[in-house]
């Protein structure tokens, strides 16, 4: 017999008490919590999720539209870095007016290569101000998921108020999970020295965050 | 489960020793009350916490009751998404199908993410008996593997280790697994962070094959998600060409929605975020992101036999955010160790003797790890009745019964070791039923009260070392009650 068939019939035989009757998974699942907690405004949730990004060790800074490019520009140059890797699809825009070298992210660009880049900048596809929370998706300008772990400092793009939601129930419905998805709260960090959360492990130590948008 | 435990002492002798060792619980202490109240802060944050903890048990209550169908969705859809799909009944089937996948990769190493699953099935002790090392890349787990040590909570697998226990662990031992520890190395968690993420890092870009488990496994879209803080995880799922992830079948959710309940609740109990700094969900195989090739093995190792029992199957709605350890009163003191199993603490006390069965004496004796005060269920993101459990696996060890084993139907024997209760609760039946006995023994026990003595002899007196027994009155209650007519006449004449 397979490992399949062994494991479904003992998972069948275990169940022998459920009736074959028993109402449905709709039915049954009683979704009484909150969408969100508490209403705010567009402005006061990216307040909230400006709060809370900070509140985890990530850097927020705020700029109109217009103002990405320096915003950019100024990190980097503040950063020092000389090298800036460049996800597919990126807003050129945005890279303008920094004048770090462009790294291109290729597919056959090894671990080890974009090891020694610098930095990288990226947009992303939805960002949850309750949690302070940013979830990449691969799309164009996000890139593949290992350009936002392996380089040390992450800038990422939220363009406010559209990428916004204020919470977790609110955020899946406008992902797709065909698409590999990392969501990102802060920069790495661990509670396994004396469950005492310390930041800055194996992805990058330092995740800049440019809240673009009306303030 | 693995054959790391095989001769554990049962939890009392192994808790006497632990409770000894000052360090240890020092160091348990604090890391415990450290994130008590820093969980309750951010359970407190969210008004809808019991209608979240509700929505959890009742998605994971109807998954386990609907198994079977979930489990061919998670094939189909896991499939049609480039993945592929093994089935492992046991441990020893789950290792020789992991290592198998290895080998054909040509490679003799591979990193691993912390996995509750592969630590259950002692996964790296079979690799490395076929030549593979396999490199955990948990800070945590990492400091349990370079120190030789056994893993002693669900989360924070070393935290009966303190910031200078584990500054010593890597001086000593980080240059024989790879690049050696810093020079000057101090104890302070940054640096020995900063530590861990230079020895890991050149094994991750140079890893060709991951090994994880996943948190949760979605049946409609076949999308598996891990969550983790420090980055590791992310490593090993997208660097290496070949993911290979061995889950629990238990892990399964029905739907996509329902990890809007989950990753509300997991975090927030665990390590008390409002969000855990990483997660990663993928789907099977993406073009030109991440592993090449997919293999999820999915696991039964027990969890069909604990499926069978009616009252002991909510264990399985567990999603190992160890809350339950963290207050518990008996972890606190005992430690991890004490167990004898990876799963530890309250959770362990009921899921180590349903998944291995109750034939060993540690395995007998953890259904007794607890004093039943219910701290752990009132914890439980899932509400898991961990007490009702903890009393059912109790009667079941006493009285044996009919449970399954292997997925075969078995009758347990009564445990030997309380044959002296059994006969004294035989006794208590057999003069219950008897009015003139019952009379006569509660009139005799009066009338010689004063020569009782304050513990038990024989086979009692473990019961009354850390328990006073009862003071017998002076009259029994029933002739207290005929003569003073339930309590009308108090006046009436004492009888003696």
């Amino acid at each position: 017999m397979s490992g399949r068939e062994r494991v479904l019939g003992r998972v069948r035989r275990a169940l022998a008490d459920v009736p074959r009757d028993e109402r449905p998974y709709e039915e049954v699942i009683a979704r009484d919590y909150l969408r969100e907690h508490g209403q705010r405004t567009p402005a006061k949730t990216a307040d909230l999720l400006a709060r809370n990004l900070a509140d985890y060790r990530a850097l927020v800074h705020r700029c109109a539209p217009g103002e990405v490019a320096a915003t950019i520009a100024g990190l980097l140059a503040a950063r020092g870095a000389r090298t800036v890797l460049v996800p597919a699809g990126l807003d050129p825009a945005w890279l303008a007016e920094s004048g770090a070298e462009r790294v291109e992210d290729r597919a056959e660009s090894t671990p080890g290569e974009l090891d020694l880049v610098d930095s990288v900048v990226t947009g992303c596809a939805v960002a949850i101000a309750e949690t302070g929370t940013l979830v990449l998706d691969g799309s164009a300008g996000q890139g593949r998921r290992r350009v936002t772990l392996v380089p040390d400092h992450h800038i990422c793009v939220v363009r406010v108020p559209d990428q916004v939601v204020a919470s977790v129930p609110l955020a899946l419905p406008r992902l797709d999970p065909a698409r590999p998805l990392t969501w990102i709260s802060g920069p790495s960090a661990t509670s396994d020295i004396e469950l005492s959360r310390v930041e800055g492990v194996h992805g990058p130590r330092t995740l800049e965050v440019v809240l673009a948008g009306a303030e | 489960m693995s054959g790391t435990y095989l001769g554990m002492p049962a939890f009392p002798e192994a808790a006497r020793t632990a409770v000894r060792d000052a360090t240890l619980r020092g160091n348990l202490r604090h890391a415990t009350h450290t994130i008590r109240a820093k969980r309750a802060a951010a359970v407190a944050e969210v008004s809808d916490w019991a209608a979240l903890r509700e929505a959890g048990r009742r998605i994971k209550d109807h998954t386990l009751r609907h198994l079977d169908r979930y489990l061919e969705q998670v094939e189909a859809s896991v499939t049609a998404a480039g993945g592929i799909v093994h089935w492992a009944a046991d441990a020893d089937e789950a290792n020789r199908i992991v290592a198998r996948l290895v080998r054909e990769t040509g490679e003799s190493e591979v990193v691993k993410v912390k996995s509750m699953a592969t630590q259950e099935t002692g996964l790296n002790e079979a690799l490395a008996e076929e030549g593979i090392r396999a490199y955990e890349t948990d800070l945590a787990e990492l400091i349990v593997q370079l120190g030789r040590d056994r893993p002693s909570h669900i989360l924070v697998p070393a935290i009966h280790r303190n910031r200078g226990e584990i500054r010593d662990v890597f001086r000593a031992e980080m240059g024989a697994w790879g690049r050696p520890a810093p020079e000057g190395l101090t104890d302070t968690p940054a640096q020995l962070a900063e530590a861990a993420r230079l020895h890991l890092r050149e094994k991750f870009l140079r890893a060709k094959v991951g090994v994880s488990g996943a948190n949760f496994v979605v049946a409609e879209t076949g999308t598996l998600v891990v969550v983790e803080s420090e980055g590791n995880g992310r490593m090993c799922l997208t660097l290496p060409e070949t993911l290979i992830s061995v889950v629990g079948i238990e892990k399964v959710v029905p739907t996509w929605r329902d990890l809007e309940v989950f990753l509300q609740t997991l975090p927030r109990s665990s390590t008390a975020e409002r969000m855990n700094p990483y997660t990663s969900m993928w789907t099977g195989t993406t073009e030109g992101d991440g592993p090449r090739v997919f293999h999820l093995v999915l696991l039964d190792n027990g969890r069909t036999d604990t499926l069978a029992d009616e009252v002991g199957r909510q264990a399985l709605r567990c999603i190992r955010c160890s809350a339950c350890l963290n207050v518990c009163p008996v972890y606190e003191r005992a430690g991890g160790h004490a167990y004898g199993s990876v799963y530890p603490g309250p959770i362990g006390a009921i899921l180590s003797p349903q998944l291995r069965g109750t034939g060993s004496a540690v395995d007998a004796s953890l259904p007794y790890a607890s004093s039943l005060c219910g701290a752990c269920y009132e914890v439980c993101p899932v509400a898991i009745d961990i007490p009702e459990v903890l009393v059912h696996l109790r009667e079941r060890v006493v009285q044996g019964g009919p449970a399954v084993r292997g997925g075969n139907r078995v009758v347990l024997r009564p445990a030997r070791g309380h044959a002296a209760e059994r006969a004294a609760m035989r006794a208590a039946r057999w003069a219950f039923a008897r009015p003139g006995v019952l009379r006569t023994g509660q009139r005799l026990a009066s009338r010689t009260r004063r020569f009782h003595p304050r513990t038990l002899p024989g086979p009692g007196r473990a019961w009354s070392a850390t328990r006073d027994l009862p003071p017998v009155p002076a009259e029994p209650f029933r002739d207290w009650w005929r003569r003073t007519g339930g309590g009308a006449d108090e006046t009436k004449g004492a009888a003696r």
